[in-house]
């Protein structure tokens, strides 16, 4: 079947199977391979993507034929103009990855969490993470990027 | 595992898409969340030839409290409970719970509650909340739109009062008064895993004091979730005491009937049903300002 997805404004057309997931559909159709699989099964997170700006979808269970018409944000639409985005620069800045596998998923379940609580606690942050696994920071310093990226922490915190 | 072939069709009316499932029959199923049916499509232990899209249907995904009940259409989203102007008052506290427990967050914004109820998995969050709510659900079948308590909805483990070519469109909660609270208690291994035992209540009082009706249910306890039939009857028209909450609790212990697993043993399992009917209760009344 024929469908089109816009991903980081981008429209791609392509022709695929319905079984095909949207997760696939992005890494070898698009060839947009920023965004990770990780579990295959709905429990790690790192696959996650952001569909129609607000919300946060894992994307190995969601078929890229339910995506036709709608538009996805991958973590390689995230920087504007070679500059990163703000909670791009929070796990730069806060340390908040060490093997980068689950980055992508963490950063974007994180945009649509701050596109409905701009100002969200830190026991926001932790909930709205929990659907994301990383086994290397021990989470910390991913909360950190996220309150840093919220204003709540200054970039400064990163380098002692 | 990538999920054996299937046929696509996206409907944009209901109509549309109860024509394709009395076309398709017991080879179609419906695509709400798709949060269970796509990860078992994936393992393929569901294989249906049609996959019907019902996402676009914009008048599904209402949820509302209409007079005396709460609609849910059957695209209406986890999240979207989660996020609702009226999740904090008290008397929707059990809705409140559970909101926040099933699944994941991220699975949450995708995920919905009428098709929870729908997958009727033994271990699901929303069916033992429908059991102590009294909820109905919208089935629209060949024969017109009829309304089914949720007792003779959930008929086995995944399996409902949904026949083959038909569709639930919705679920209704029966709006609780405000000297109602409930909560809901979960014991996971981990945020997202099923639950190892859960209990939903629900507690509604008299002017006096004394407890008008209760709604006790179980998941993880049986083929589906279980109604504790024995703690509402204890519960009604008495005055809540520690007591009374034992006496409830023991009764959800003797109800529960788990498999064991690496979650726990049966007995295990039927041990937390009652400590957490019991948690459960104590909470509800104490959101109610009742110590007992």
């Amino acid at each position: 079947m024929k469908v089109h997805v816009k991903v980081n404004d981008v429209v791609y057309e392509r022709d695929v199977e319905p079984r095909t997931l949207l997760a696939y559909f992005l890494r070898e159709e698009c060839r947009l391979t920023g965004t990770h699989i990780g579990c295959d099964t709905s429990s790690c997170g790192c696959c996650v993507v952001v569909v129609d700006g607000d919300r946060a979808v894992k994307s190995c269970t969601m078929f890229a034929a339910q995506a036709d018409g709608h538009e996805i944000l991958t973590v390689e639409g995230l920087a504007q103009g070679g500059k990163l985005h703000a909670l791009q620069q929070g796990f730069w800045d806060q340390h908040g990855l060490q093997c980068g596998y689950c980055t992508p998923g963490m950063l974007l379940t994180a945009y649509a969490l701050l596109k409905h609580e701009p100002n969200p606690s830190e026991a926001d942050i932790r909930e709205g993470l929990a659907g994301n696994l990383c086994r290397c920071t021990g989470y910390n310093n991913i909360v950190k990027a996220v309150q840093q990226a919220t204003g709540a922490l200054q970039p400064a915190g990163a380098t002692k | 595992m990538i999920p054996a072939a299937f046929d696509y069709l996206r409907a944009h009316t209901t109509d549309e898409a109860f024509a394709h499932l009395q076309q398709h029959g017991a080879e179609a199923r419906v695509l709400a969340g798709g949060q269970s049916l796509i990860p078992a499509m994936r393992f393929r232990l569901a294989r249906p030839a049609v996959l019907v899209d019902i996402n676009s249907l914009q008048d599904l995904g209402k949820l509302r409290i209409d007079g005396s009940v709460l609609a849910i259409g059957a695209i209406a989203r986890d999240s979207d409970i989660e996020r609702a102007a009226w999740i904090g008052e008290r008397r929707w506290s059990l809705i409140h719970d559970v909101s926040r427990v099933v699944a994941d967050p991220v699975v949450r914004q995708m995920g919905t509650i009428v098709g929870s109820l729908c997958h009727n998995d033994p271990a699901g969050d929303w069916t033992a909340t429908a059991l102590a709510s009294r909820a109905i659900v919208v089935i629209r079948g060949k024969g017109g739109t009829r309304r089914v308590p949720i007792d003779d909805f959930l008929v086995d483990s995944f399996t409902t009062a949904v026949g083959d070519g038909e569709m639930a469109l919705g679920a209704e909660f029966p709006v609780p008064d405000d000297r109602t609270a409930g909560s809901y208690q979960k014991v996971e291994r981990k945020v997202g895993d099923f639950a190892t035992a859960a209990a939903a209540v629900q507690v509604s009082l008299n002017a006096d004091g004394t407890i008008r009706s209760a709604g006790v249910a179980l998941s993880a306890a049986g083929p589906t979730a279980v109604r504790v039939d024995e703690a509402e009857r204890l519960l009604a028209g008495q005055k809540p005491t520690t007591e009374l909450i034992r006496a409830a609790a023991a009764a959800a212990s003797k109800r529960s009937a788990p498999q064991a697993d690496l979650r726990g043993s049966v007995d295990y399992k039927r041990h937390l049903a009652g400590v957490l009917v019991a948690r459960g209760l104590h909470q509800a009344l104490a959101r109610l300002g009742v110590q007992a």
